[in-house]
């Protein structure tokens, strides 16, 4: 995570309290006369793209709108594929750090989304369209992270990005040896307390993992071999998603900062035979630009965020175009859900900072952290089959300028900036006529409340003194005898 | 005349003998702090729950149990008679999830251990993999609340004296508290409380903080999901030890393993929380995947979700803990329009409930006592909840779904005695209750003191009347 400081930058940009929930559904929609960024195939201008069944279903500048579809008219503006977001923390529920052990492999960033977390919202309106959701980086080891699409009003079972390699979050340095808060009175530090103990416990993570994979497959083999009478192994929910990183079956996010504790990473990777899929923030990355490509893992980095504790003092804005030179495939990311509805400009600094052409700026916030999520064959560029996930901006996104008007995924409009706007006042009125309703209601309580004190403060009233219900022990049905 | 004179006579004989054995008896049981065992509540309008209301019939009890019911049932000569005109009786109500009879905090057991558990080792350890009982910090599932009843708690009589007879007292605090007990709320000794000793396992998705793991939501769905799978193990696992003791490394003893493998094998409920729509679909699936039976408690977003609770025949035991404006709140923030509707239709809940088919049964949730309790009842019959409909929730359903519907619940032949006696609708504010059984014992209800008039009957009255009755029967 980044630090604190920007949380105050998250200040009401939408003070509206809720929003209109849940996709418009259309089958088919053509999007007329735009300039179409397809990633892989240059711009197009005054262009049209269709959708059906929520792909796309065709790119070209003579396309007409078949019966029926629904035709969004887009002149002078620009579609682009929708923003895919390669580190973020929303929609989480109940903590983004299980802190409690330097291994949470455990705890499953599934089981807890949020799929009414504003923040999902907020982020569609800045034409995000998919999410790598993070564990925290609390731990050497941390949580299972999840894809979403940000299918804003369906249900936390909709959101997970369907077939998408789950992953897990490691991470390195200063978060997970604790040197920037002090735990409270009272609780010891916890181990590790040093690089050199997180290279450790990520070892002894792995060391205890293959134990137990071993123990596994001895049993699953003498079984099979028709042994009987075995008590199988117990399953570890700490180990299990370690064993699916060692048979290559989830992906590892490791948050690092610097050169040396990355370079660590890879060599442990490679003695026990996994790879680091991506390194997360990587803000020395530029340093080892070489060695991160020969380990095949990507990159996912800051625009230009540094120096705001020590280990990214030597994190420079260059750092996503020097990566990408030396041939490392970098990603732009938020790592909070403010900076995720402006990941377009956030693309747009590396042109100033080391001179990306405008396409492979786009490339950092949508085909490379698809490709980096395993998800390119879906998302991340305007090719005819991917998933409808599409951004309409209003000015070329990678101007300053550049307001969102619609994003859609799966070819459904999730955001609409219009629809937003003037819905509106219709929300403010609902809030305040509940506000009334409770106060009316509030106001009549009282009222009959104090009707109840008068009558009880009636002079001619005697009060006898409570008796015990409890015949059994008063008596008095014997008593009546 | 003469003949009918001395039919009468030959039919005294007995009938005098009878009441002198009766009058030893009930001078004896009153020496013990007893009473008579047989009581009939005649000409009261009667609301079974299990089938139509008898306008004006008789309701008899015999030894803690109800012996018969009906417009028109003979009345055991040994029966006290209480003169039900004008008053309606319906079966003890059941308040499905308290804490009534035990110490708030929770045991020492309870308590979560700081910095336990393999999360906070203070140096590596070699090779093996670390897990033994200290991996269940917060874990008390083996505390069973019947165990820890306290009968000076005075909510009972508080409770009783507004028509609860029953409800369910769970353990608190940790992860695993403890299992719920249902109880009676009368007896001279604990013991004489308990329905159901075991009834539900109680799970609590609140992070113990202090941190140690977990501190999380996440982590405290893994910390379950590995305590399930480890019960799974033992189930699987013992039985292949115990038949080959001789070839095997034994098993390690792990008394939550044991204690919830049991509690699974008698199918005992297992209460998780929910109470907004994203809390009560997690639970739904993570019911599902522990292959549990599961009970939601909270529930008060459910008329988001009611198909989906439908769907997966899960009931709910609903909060009439009401989301309200804070007392304190700040008038300068307002709340958000999410929060204003969730308070708007929380007690819509119930209604919608009933109307997509869950079944469901209410708890106080910590309201300060009946009078909440009822107000907020009202809520949800304002909100569209059919009367009928929150009586069987506060009774058979609520019985059902804690695995005591075979006795409890409803004023039938056969099950225990759990009676309320009012002088009006139970929903209705104005209405008094005047009588309440539980087990077959006798309470009266004396109204609030504030609210007694001078030269009220007293309740004792009616019992004179119930005698002078029982002798017209003699002659």
């Amino acid at each position: 995570m980044k630090s604190l400081m920007r949380i105050s930058i998250l200040a009401a940009a939408f003070a509206v309290a809720a929003i209109p929930s849940g996709a418009q559904d259309a089958k088919t929609i053509l999007i007329e006369n735009a300039t179409i960024i397809t990633v892989t195939h240059g711009n197009i201008e005054h262009a049209s793209l269709l959708i059906r069944d929520g792909k796309i279903a065709a790119i070209g500048t003579d396309l007409k709108a078949p019966d029926g579809a629904t035709v969004i008219d887009a002149t002078g503006q620009f579609v682009m594929p929708g923003i895919i977001d390669c580190h973020s923390h929303i929609a989480i529920d109940g903590g983004v750090n299980e802190g409690g052990t330097s291994v949470s492999s455990m705890a499953r960033i599934p089981d807890v989304l949020n799929p009414d977390d504003l923040d999902i919202y907020r982020d569609l309106a800045g034409g995000t369209t998919v999410a790598n959701v993070l564990h925290g980086s609390a731990n050497s080891i941390g949580g299972q992270t999840v894809v979403i699409k940000l299918r804003w009003g369906k249900p936390a079972s909709e959101l997970p990005f369907e077939g998408a390699m789950p992953g897990i979050k490691f991470a390195l340095g200063e978060n997970p040896k604790e040197s920037n808060f002090s735990p409270p009175a009272g609780v010891s530090r916890r181990y590790p307390g040093t690089r050199l103990g997180v290279e450790e416990t990520i070892r002894q993570a792995f060391i205890e993992a293959r134990e137990y994979k071993k123990t596994w497959d001895d049993y699953n083999q003498r079984k099979a071999a028709g042994e009987q009478n075995l008590i199988p192994p117990r399953r570890d929910v700490q180990l299990d998603p370690l064993v699916e990183v060692l048979e290559g079956k989830r992906y590892v996010h490791a948050h690092c900062y610097r050169a040396d504790e990355i370079v660590m990473l890879i060599r442990v990777a490679k003695e026990f035979g996994f790879k680091v899929r991506t390194f997360q923030h990587v803000l020395e990355g530029y340093k080892i630009a070489d060695e991160i490509v020969a380990s095949g893992a990507g990159g996912s980095t800051f625009s230009d965020w540094w120096a705001y504790k020590m280990e990214a003092y030597d994190a420079i804005p260059y750092n996503a175009a020097l990566m990408t030179e030396r041939g490392v495939v970098v990603s732009v990311n938020s790592d909070d859900a403010e900076e995720a509805r402006h990941l377009n400009q956030e693309a747009a600094k590396s042109m100033k900072y080391g001179g990306l052409s405008a396409n492979d700026a786009i490339k950092l916030v949508t085909l490379n952290p698809a490709i980096q999520l395993g998800i390119d064959n879906r998302v991340g560029s305007l090719d005819v089959g991917k998933d409808a996930d599409i951004a309409i901006f209003n000015h070329d996104p990678l101007s300053v300028y550049a307001v969102v008007q619609k994003t859609l995924i799966d070819g459904q409009i999730y955001f609409d900036r219009q629809t937003d706007i003037s819905g509106r006042a219709a929300l403010e009125k609902e809030k305040q006529d509940l506000l009334d309703k409770e106060k009316k209601a509030a106001d009549d309580q009282k009222k009959s409340d104090e009707k109840d004190k008068d009558k009880d403060k009636k002079p001619d009233q005697k009060k006898k003194p409570p008796k015990s219900g409890d015949s059994m022990e008063a008596g008095t049905v014997g008593g009546a005898l | 005349m003469k003949n009918e004179l001395r039919r009468a006579w030959l039919c005294a004989i007995p009938i005098v003998l009878l009441l002198v054995a009766l009058a030893a008896w009930a001078h004896s049981a009153r020496g013990e702090g007893g009473e008579p065992p047989y009581f009939a509540i005649t000409n009261a309008r009667i609301v079974p729950v299990s089938g139509p209301v008898i306008e004006s019939g008789t309701v008899v009890i015999a030894k803690g149990l109800i012996q018969a019911v009906g417009a028109s049932v003979t009345i055991p000569p040994e029966a006290w008679v209480i003169d039900g005109k004008g008053l309606t009786v319906y079966p003890g109500l059941i308040d499905t999830q308290t804490t009534i009879g035990l110490e708030q905090e929770g045991g020492d057991e309870a308590a979560p251990r700081a910095g336990g558990g393999r999360g906070r080792r203070s140096a590596p350890l070699s090779g093996e993999i670390i897990r033994d009982p200290e991996d269940r910090p917060s874990s008390t599932p083996w505390r069973i609340a019947a165990d820890e009843i306290k009968t000076d708690d005075k909510r009972i009589e508080s409770w009783r004296n507004a028509g609860f007879t029953t409800v369910l007292s769970a353990p608190e605090g940790g992860i695993l508290p403890g299992q719920g007990s249902v109880i009676d709320l009368a007896g001279n000794r604990p013991g004489d409380y308990v329905v159901k000793s075991a009834a539900t396992l109680q799970i609590s998705l609140r992070p113990g903080g202090f941190f140690g793991f977990p501190d999380s939501l996440m982590g405290v769905i893994a910390y379950i999901r590995q305590v399930f799978d480890d019960v799974s193990w033992y189930q699987q696992a013992d039985p292949i030890y115990q038949a080959n003791m001789t070839k095997s490394a034994r098993l390690r003893y792990d008394r939550t393993e044991q204690v919830v493998a049991a509690a699974l094998q008698e199918k005992e409920i297992v209460l998780l929380p929910a109470n907004n729509s994203v809390q009560i679909l997690r639970g739904l699936r993570l019911a599902d995947e522990w292959k549990i039976r599961a009970a939601l408690y909270g529930g008060q977003e459910g008329y988001k979700v009611a198909a989906a609770i439908a769907a997966a025949k899960t009931p709910v035991l609903i909060s009439l803990k009401w989301p309200e404006r804070p007392k304190d709140a700040d008038p300068d923030i307002p709340p958000s329009l999410r929060e204003l509707r969730f308070r708007d239709l929380a007690p819509s809940t119930p209604a919608v409930f009933a109307k997509a088919g869950v079944k469901f049964a209410f708890y106080s949730d910590g309201l300060s006592g009946p009078k909440d309790i009822f107000k907020n009842l009202k809520k949800a019959l304002d909100a569209g909840l059919a009367p009928d409909v929150a009586l069987r929730a506060l009774t058979l359903d609520a019985a059902g779904i804690l695995g005591v519907g075979d006795r409890l619940g409803t004023i039938e032949p056969g099950k225990i005695a759990n009676l309320v006696v009012a002088d009006g609708d139970i929903f209705n504010d104005k209405t008094k209750v005047k009588h309440v059984f539980v087990d077959g014992h006798w309470f009266e209800v004396h109204e609030e003191a504030s609210h007694d008039k001078p030269g009220d009957k007293k309740p004792m009255q009616s019992v004179d009347s119930v005698h002078a009755k029982t002798a017209g029967v003699s002659r």
